[in-house]
């Protein structure tokens, strides 16, 4: 029996490197840090990175394949944060190969966790091969994580068409909700014309904007030392995460226009504004 | 420095000419995935059914599948041969 009202969220973007693990890192930290009970469960079976950038990859015993076949429970495997309340990783397997990923066992492991977890995000590996495409199949949402770049949004667009038609949500000619998240933006570039603009991106891909990151030397520094942006100290990126989880709550926080985007890069500091 | 690249113009146009190509591979994709099947095939259809009526190159007809937030748009566009070429054609 489901406990509470949980949300299976995928982070998604088709392409690699854009900043998928840095943001459901990202996110899973603020949710819990606002009381909501969060796992973060890393998908890209073979190349697990998820427990590098939330530091507990020293602590990884069990792994997600081991749950599926049963060598394990969730409990052994589930790693608990050190550093605050209500998080949890749930960390990919490095030596096997992503067909372990079964529709049954993935379905039974994101039920069991639904029993215990108000959040469940899902950090997608990068492509649309069974990897990612178990890592969408049972998501309530999905943020898709896109550069504003043309290789990354043409691979968005083309997640969006597989969120569209091969989730289950779709199967069921149900609706999975959508959000866009451009991350490693750089607002004197796209000023100079040299790069897509928040605008630009969104005209193409047409879902609506969650938030958007900017390209900030804090990113790096917070996975050198194995911290969620989020739980790190003050910076931008920090802000921005913050702002992209007020609107994935559904506060509204008025910045999600482009103007309000705008003004936060231009320094206007609409971040420290509380939430009418 | 060229004066375009003085004056900034040539600049903004990289943003300017991504958003048009990603325009275009991006239409073209969503015709091809798996969303929309069948969009390839009416394609076929639309061709044959308007060289009936027109003579027509193939790659003149446009057929483009715009998503537009919750609805999707249709765009059909031919691109019909000026007379001197529907007669030069007919003459080869
Ligand atoms: N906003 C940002 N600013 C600067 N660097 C970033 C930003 N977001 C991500 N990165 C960097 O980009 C690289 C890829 O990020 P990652 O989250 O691992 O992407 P993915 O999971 O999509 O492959 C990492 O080196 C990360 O530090
Ligand atoms: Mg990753």
């Amino acid at each position: 029996m489901t406990k509470l009202e949980s949300k299976i969220i995928v982070v998604t973007s088709g392409k690699g490197g854009v900043g998928k693990t840095t943001s459901s890192a990202a996110i899973g930290a603020e949710l819990a840090l606002r009381g909501h009970k969060t796992v973060v469960v890393d998908f890209d079976i073979g190349l697990r990175n998820l427990d590098l950038i939330m530091g507990c990859e020293r602590r990884v015993i069990y792994d997600f394949v081991n749950v599926i076949q049963g060598d394990a429970n969730l409990s052994q495997t589930l790693i608990k944060d050190k550093r605050i309340e209500n998080l949890y990783v749930l960390p990919a397997s490095q030596t096997r190969d992503k067909d372990a990923l079964t529709t049954e066992g993935v379905e039974q492991v994101l039920n069991d966790l639904r029993k215990e977890f108000a959040f469940i995000i899902c950090d997608s590996p990068a492509g649309i091969e069974r990897g990612a495409l178990m890592a969408l199949y049972f998501a309530d949402e999905a943020v898709i994580v896109t550069n504003p770049e043309v290789s990354s949004v043409r691979d968005s667009d083309r997640i969006i068409g597989v969120l569209n038609s091969r989730s289950r949500k779709a199967e069921q000619n149900g609706e999975l909700k959508k959000h866009l998240l451009i991350t490693r933006y750089m607002l004197n570039r796209v000023q100079r014309g040299e790069m897509l603009s928040i605008e630009d991106v969104q005209d193409i891909l047409a879902i609506p904007l969650l938030g958007v990151i900017p390209e900030s030397p804090s990113v790096l520094n917070a996975s050198n030392n194995g911290i969620p942006i989020t739980l790190d100290a003050n910076s931008d990126a920090k802000r921005a995460y913050q702002h992209a989880v007020s609107e994935l709550l559904g506060e509204k926080t008025g910045a999600l226009n482009n103007k309000g985007w705008t003004k936060i890069f231009g320094g206007l500091r609409i971040f420290n504004r509380s939430p009418a | 420095m060229s004066l375009l690249k003085f004056l900034g113009l040539s600049n903004r146009k990289s943003a300017q000419i991504a958003r048009e190509r990603l325009q275009i591979v991006v239409s073209h994709q969503r015709m091809e995935g798996g969303d929309v099947e069948f969009l390839p095939k009416m394609r076929n259809e639309l061709i044959t059914v308007i060289s009936k009526y027109i003579k027509i190159d193939k790659d003149q007809i446009n057929v483009q599948l715009l998503r537009n937030g919750s609805c999707s748009v249709l765009e059909l566009n031919i691109t019909l041969p000026t007379p001197q070429e529907q007669v030069a054609k007919e003459t080869t």
